[in-house]
This record gives structure tokens, C-alpha cells and sequence, in this order.
């Protein structure tokens, strides 16, 4: 493909693409992203790639390999187009019938259809899915009209329009505006103002200025940066230009995390194809404005995701953070002006030059515009990523979008922020979901990960394991970190092992102070709030374990014991074939019982004893009943016996 | 022969700067580990003190200084796995394979990690074997999985 060498140019190519498709050509989409491959979507790409050879309409279907659409619960997720039907958890036996029917005859396989699991009714496509209804997806929305390894498919939708507004009918000052109007916030977790930043690093004197794309994501629970990277990579580098050509910017990095194997690939693939076209390198659209772009793996630590130790990262040392008394947007790598911004942030960029900044600002609350992806998951009926104006209140997340809590349980809280963030008990569900009202409730947006728990989860355990992370993730550099949460997780962990001691509650209180207000970084002083949050809200459950050596929700495994309800064994022997440590007594026909010196707590049995005998349970702060004599054991069938 | 291969990844790298991670990363590719050959023909080649390669591959998780099986299983703890019982599977896994998170067993078949997340927060528990990505597990199905490897 030639260069372009003019916004005409690019017009042009546009309307090239589009006048060669045909609207109503038949396509299949197929989301080959992460979630969808996980569930087995590459096998089903390869099906419909061989029964259309079969039929002979090889040349006559498009097949589109996409991004993520969110709805990972229901995954692999397929689309037939020109009818747009979605099919969901599609599995390759079912590519027969999808193309004899669906594409050669247009019906409707019924069964692949979304089903409403209250009504029973089915739906064809996917703006009357509860799970879409709600959301506003101005950022995932094109995930499944683009082929994130084609450029084209981006340019066709009227991609890359934005920067050539920029670069020739904008001054950078008059971008700067713009950002500004938009009251953009920084999407990576801070939420500061976006246009502060770019101004920050434009004034600041030193040549070079980078940008930086963060795709660290190293936010355990949260994948909205994944979806975009592997599934419209075009959205994050416009952004990024538009950004490099206001900040006065001609170099940038993409910084992003390993284990996120095809965002790696795509994002590659997106910067060679807007070189080769001339979006990117010397002479962009003919403005005269050059810039470039370098792909950078993380190696994987959480502490790399902070700025200042992304930056070191890039610079190729150990990514820790440094004292901010100057910023990294004035001094950042190699000691010049650094403007780095999260994934998201970069991605809002083209929307807010192509729509107006006061489209933006309207969507959203006063103070947080915009819409932000969550990634709803944990106990709730539909995980997957959740893209939603600013403003949202918790309730309608969770209970309109997210279908509610799994197999009827109680909602007990919910984790929003991360490692960084805190738990949000169920008196507080309607409040607003934006940068500010999240804070006062002692948590934070963090990047945007919600984790829902029920009434199994235990609050004092969920504590112990984001201060055991955050202290296998401390970089070690300052002591409040270092220290203080190595303390607070030898605390926890005595806790949970029901040795914890009266005072236990005041010195754990007294750690989170202290590391919150003087730690290096910004991980190391919002790495409380979980600590802080549970001792908040959940105290009662902290007392239990400490005073009555119980876990309320029935997780802590030194708290427990499983028990087999003599009066509910069917003796099927079940849990006896699979018990790994053959602690479970029993015989054909003979009630089983757990031998307490020997089990393991690994749940086995409890798991696999069949719902309708439901014999096995656990308890917790209280004794087990004795085994019933030997004598008693042989088993009352509920059902009539077999003849054998 | 791992000399010459080691000498082609590090000459791709000559002449730029910061690009010590980058390379670790290629070199952990290819062999599946750092071997102590690689960290002493970089230093040699790049001028990079031995002292600042190990700080750098001891300090990333991706990053491994001791030789690994022929199978990496990478068991997800992250949030939304671990409140579906993803504690549970890495018992179940280290209780089948006899080797504690970040070791390999002594037929070297199998090495065993956790990872931070997966980023398949829908399916969990999830891991991941070799790249392949197995998800919605209970410790009951885990043995399957795992014998299904050789």
C-alpha cells in the first residue's frame, strides 16, 4: 500500500474500502480473544473455516477473527452477519448446523441464542441483552466490526480521522483545550486530569518529551486493558499521536505486560501496518509532523506499573519507584519530560476530538466524564467487561448488568481498585460509581476491576490475601511497605489460623496508618485501603475469628471441619473414591464419616456429594459430633433398593 | 550450539540503550530459563555488569534463573479466580504433582507457578498449561487435566 500523504488521502482510501464491501455479504465473526480462547474459540474458527470449504463457499463468507465483546461469560461468542445474529457458547459441533442453516438458509439456531435466564425468552441481537442494555460502550463497541491485525477495518469505520483533524486543523494548544474541556481523567487509577499532565510535560523544559502508553495491567481481577489491546489497538495508538503532537512529543513507548501474549502480537502488528501508510514515523499525513513508536514487554511485576518505575523499567533496569518531588511528566525517562497514560485514557483521545469535548462532559457526572470499563467478575451471573457511563450506582452494575449474584447467594461486598482499593459493603450499593464518591467510601477506581463476593467469602481472608500480594509485590525500597505489611500479613495469617489475639485488631489499624500516610509510592500508600476497609465494615468478622475461633463464611481452613451428616449419607461412596488422603471410612451401604485426624480440608467431598443428598457440611466454632458407633452405620436408603 | 543461538538473540539488541529486559525476555523464551551462560555473554558483549543482570532477572516473575520442565503450569491467584476457589486448585495441583508453587518435579516433567492474573477473570479458577488455557475448574477435575499431559 502506498503512503498516505494527505487527510484526502486517507478519505480516500476510506471510501476505496468501504465502495469494495458489499453491506450485505455474508460474514461470520468469531471473538479469538483471551476469555473466548480459553473456552475453546480457536477450535470453533477452525470448524466453520472447514464446513465452509465443505459447502464450497470459500470466497463467498468473510471470516472475521475479533476482540473481546465483554460477554466472556457466555463465551465463544459468534456473530453472523449481514443479519447480525449473536450466538453465544458456541461450540464447533454446533458449526454445521450454524452454516447449513444460519448462513445458507437464514434460520435461527435457537438454542444458540442469548436466553434470558428470568423470562425464558430468547434474543437475536445484542442491544436486548440485559447485559448490553445498560452499558455505553463507546470504547469495546467496535471490538467485533474490527479485525485488530487489519488497519483497514479500523480507517473504515473512520479511524484515524480524528488525527488528521488534529494535524491540520488544530493547533497543539487548541488539543490541549479540547482535553481540557472533556475534563478527562486519568483512567490507570489516580484519576488526575489528563490535559495537567500533557501541559505538565509540553512546558516543562528538555528535549526529548516522550509518551507513553501503560498496559501494565498488573491489577489482579482486571482485563479491560487486554481487551482493547488485543482488539482495537488503532484506538490506542491515535490516541497516542494526537497526544505526542500536542505534547510536542516525537517518540513514545508502548509498555506492555507479557502475559498478555496477543496484545503484544496485535499491537506489534498495528504499529508496522500505520508506518507502512504513513500514520506513524517521519512526515505523518504530509503535516510534517513525525513521531515513533517502540513496543516494550513488562516482565511482570506489579510495582511496574506505578509511573515512575515503568519508566526505569523502559530505561531496562528493575522497575522500582522513586520519590516524586519531581514529576516524571517534567523529569521521566532518562530524566526528560514523560507523559504516560493508561490504555484507556489513550484510547478516549479520537472520541473526544471527533465528537466535541462537550459531548464527552455530558456523559458521565460533573466531576468524572466519560464512560469506564469495569471488570466485573467473582461471584456474579454475568462476568466479563462492563463498559458504563461515569455515575453508574454500584447496585445497577452488579444487579442490572451483572445479572446478580450466582446460585441466589447473599451479596456480601464488593472489591473495586484492586490491591490498591477496598471493599464496599452492601449499605453503600447505590452510590455512585466515579473517582470521588468511591474514595470517600475508603476505596478507590483503581483501573477499574470489581470483584463481587457473596456470603462465602471471608472478609478477614480477603485481607490476608491482598496485603500477602502487595507484600510479594512490594519493591522493598521503603520501609512503611516493606515492613508494615509483612507485619500485618504475620497478623493475618495468625488470624486466620485462629491464633489471633485481642490486641490484634488495634495493632493491624495502627500498621494500615502508618503505611498509608509514609510510603515512597503511590502503591505503598494506598496498599491499606483493603486492611483498612475490611477492619471498617467487617469487624465483627475479625472479632469472630479472633474470640470464638470462627470463620463465618465458612472458608478458613484451619477454622473448619467438613461432616457427614449421618442422616443424609446414601453411603454412595462418592466422596470415599475421591477423598486424595483416604480419610473418608466407609463401605458399600455403610454410612460414611470423616476421619478428622486425617483429612486435608480440600473440600473434595463436599464438592462432589451429589445435591440431592447434600450430607456433607462444614463447620466452624463448634465441635464436631463424635462418629457414630459402627454398629449404626448400615445406611436407610431414601430410594427403593435396586434388585441386585 | 546454545552459545551461537545466545550470540544471534544479543546482536539483535547492539547499540540501543535500555535494552537489558527486553533481551532477558528473548533469552527466557527460547530456552525457557536464563542460563548462566547467557548473563555471562551479555555482560561480555554488552558491557553490562553480571551484578545488574541478576538484580534484573531476579527481580521480574517472568524471569527465571533456575532450569524448568518440560510443561509450566501457571495456576491464576488472582482476585476474582481466588474468590472462586483458585486456593483450592493450587492445593489440589501441589498435592498431585508433590512440588510447592515455583518448583518442578524430579522428572523434570512439570513445573509449577502461580501468576497474578490471567486476565480470564469470567472463567476462574483458570490456569494455564503450556498456553493453554483451562478455566471453570473445581479440584475434582484438575487431575484430569493434568494427566492429560505427558
Amino acid at each position: 500500500m502506498n503512503k498516505l500523504k494527505s487527510p484526502s488521502d486517507l478519505e480516500k482510501l476510506r471510501k476505496d474500502i468501504l465502495t469494495k464491501r458489499d453491506p450485505k455479504r455474508l460474514a461470520i465473526s468469531v471473538c479469538v480473544s483471551t476469555g473466548c480462547q480459553a473456552l475453546g474459540a480457536q477450535k470453533v474458527l477452525e470448524a466453520f473455516k472447514e464446513e465452509i470449504r465443505k459447502h464450497g463457499l470459500k470466497g463467498e463468507v468473510d471470516i472475521k477473527e475479533t476482540g473481546c465483546l465483554g460477554f466472556c461469560e457466555k463465551g465463544p461468542r459468534v456473530v453472523i452477519y449481514p443479519e447480525e445474529v449473536f450466538y453465544f457458547q458456541v461450540k464447533p459441533t454446533d458449526v454445521p448446523e450454524i452454516v447449513s442453516k444460519t448462513l445458507i438458509n437464514n434460520e435461527i439456531v435457537e438454542r444458540l441464542l442469548y436466553t434470558d435466564p428470568t423470562t425464558g425468552e430468547t434474543t437475536r441481537h445484542l442491544s436486548e441483552i440485559p447485559f448490553y442494555k445498560y452499558q455505553n460502550r463507546l470504547l469495546l463497541g467496535n471490538n467485533n466490526k474490527i479485525d485488530p491485525k487489519e488497519i483497514k477495518d479500523y480507517i473504515a469505520l473512520g479511524g484515524y480521522a480524528a488525527l488528521a483533524k488534529v494535524l491540520f486543523q488544530m493547533t497543539p494548544e487548541q488539543v490541549l483545550e479540547e482535553i481540557r474541556k472533556s475534563k478527562l481523567r486519568g483512567r490507570g487509577g489516580g484519576g488526575f486530569p489528563t490535559h495537567r499532565k500533557w501541559e505538565s510535560t509540553r512546558n516543562a523544559p528538555g528535549e526529548p518529551k516522550y509518551v507513553i502508553v501503560n498496559c501494565d495491567e498488573g491489577d489482579p481481577g482486571a482485563f479491560m486493558n487486554r481487551a482493547l489491546m488485543e482488539g482495537n489497538p488503532h484506538s490506542i495508538l491515535e490516541g497516542l499521536i494526537i497526544g505526542a503532537y500536542a505534547i510536542g512529543s516525537h517518540e513514545g513507548f508502548n509498555y506492555v505486560r507479557q502475559e498478555y501474549p496477543l496484545a503484544v502480537e496485535n499491537m506489534e502488528i498495528a504499529i508496522k501496518q500505520a508506518e507502512n501508510i504513513g500514520l506513524l514515523g517521519k512526515d505523518i499525513l504530509g503535516s510534517g509532523f513525525d513521531f515513533e513508536v517502540k513496543l516494550h514487554r513488562g516482565a511482570g511485576a506489579f510495582v511496574s506499573g506505578e509511573s515512575s518505575a515503568l519508566m526505569t523499567a523502559i530505561e531496562g533496569n528493575v522497575g522500582e519507584p522513586r520519590p516524586k518531588y519531581v514529576h516524571t511528566s517534567e523529569k521521566g525517562i532518562w530524566g526528560k519530560p514523560s507523559t504516560l497514560n493508561n490504555v484507556e485514557t489513550w484510547a478516549n483521545i479520537p472520541l473526544i476530538i471527533n465528537n466535541g469535548a462537550e459531548w464527552f462532559a455530558s456523559i458521565g457526572t460533573a466531576g468524572s466524564t466519560g464512560t469506564k470499563i469495569f471488570a466485573l467478575a467473582g461471584k456474579v451471573n454475568n462476568t466479563g467487561l462492563v463498559e458504563v457511563p461515569m455515575g453508574l450506582t454500584l447496585r445497577d452494575i452488579i444487579y442490572k448488568v451483572g445479572g446478580g449474584i450466582r446460585n441466589r447467594k447473599k451479596f456480601k461486598g464488593v472489591q473495586t481498585g484492586g490491591p490498591s482499593g477496598g471493599v464496599i459493603p452492601e449499605q453503600y450499593l447505590d452510590s455512585p460509581v466515579d473517582f470521588d464518591e468511591l474514595k470517600k467510601l475508603g476505596s478507590m477506581m483503581g483501573s477499574g476491576g470489581m470483584i463481587v463476593m457473596d456470603e462465602d467469602t471471608c472478609m478477614v481472608e480477603l485481607a490476608r490475601y491482598f496485603v500477602n500480594f502487595l507484600c510479594d509485590e512490594s519493591c522493598g525500597k521503603c520501609v512503611p511497605c516493606r515492613e508494615g505489611l509483612k507485619q500485618a500479613r504475620k497478623i493475618l495469617n495468625g488470624i486466620v489460623a485462629g491464633k489471633g489475639e485481642e490486641e490484634d485488631i488495634k495493632t493491624l489499624g495502627e500498621i494500615a496508618e502508618v503505611t498509608s500516610v509514609s510510603s515512597l509510592c503511590a502503591l505503598g500508600t494506598t496498599s491499606a485501603n483493603p486492611l483498612l476497609t475490611t477492619l471498617r465494615y467487617f469487624k465483627d468478622e475479625y472479632e469472630a475469628h479472633i474470640y470464638e475461633k470462627r470463620c463465618p463464611a465458612l472458608m478458613c481452613k484451619e477454622l473448619i471441619s467438613y461432616y457427614i451428616n449421618p442422616e443424609k449419607c446414601q453411603a454412595c461412596m462418592i466422596c470415599f473414591r475421591n477423598c486424595p488422603v483416604d480419610a473418608v471410612i466407609g463401605e458399600k451401604r455403610e454410612i460414611h464419616v470423616i476421619d478428622q485426624s486425617k483429612c486435608i480440608k480440600c473440600g473434595s467431598c463436599y464438592d462432589l456429594c451429589p445435591p440431592k443428598f447434600e450430607a456433607v457440611t462444614i463447620m466452624s466454632g463448634e465441635p464436631v459430633p463424635p462418629p457414630i458407633p459402627k454398629e449404626e452405620r448400615l445406611v436407610k436408603r431414601v430410594r427403593k433398593e435396586n434388585p441386585d | 550450539m546454545i552459545v551461537d543461538r545466545i550470540d544471534e538473540i544479543i546482536s539483535k539488541y547492539k547499540n540501543e540503550e535500555g535494552v537489558l529486559i527486553q533481551l532477558l525476555l528473548d533469552i527466557q523464551r527460547e530456552f525457557s530459563w536464563i542460563p548462566k551462560k547467557a548473563i555471562k555473554r551479555i555482560s561480555d558483549t554488552l558491557k553490562i555488569p553480571v551484578s545488574q543482570i541478576y538484580r534484573v532477572a531476579s527481580f521480574y516473575t517472568a524471569l527465571n534463573l533456575t532450569k524448568r520442565g518440560r510443561h509450566l503450569i501457571r495456576v491464576c491467584v488472582g482476585t476474582a479466580c481466588y474468590v472462586r476457589g483458585g486456593p483450592r486448585i493450587l492445593d489440589s495441583i501441589e498435592r498431585i504433582l508433590g512440588v510447592k508453587d515455583g518448583e518442578t518435579t524430579s522428572d523434570e516433567k512439570f513445573t509449577l507457578e502461580t501468576v497474578n492474573c490471567l486476565g480470564c477473570c469470567a472463567l476462574g479458577p483458570v490456569i494455564e498449561v503450556d498456553g493453554q488455557y483451562h478455566g471453570k475448574l473445581s479440584s475434582a477435575n484438575v487431575e484430569k487435566i493434568i494427566s492429560g499431559y505427558s
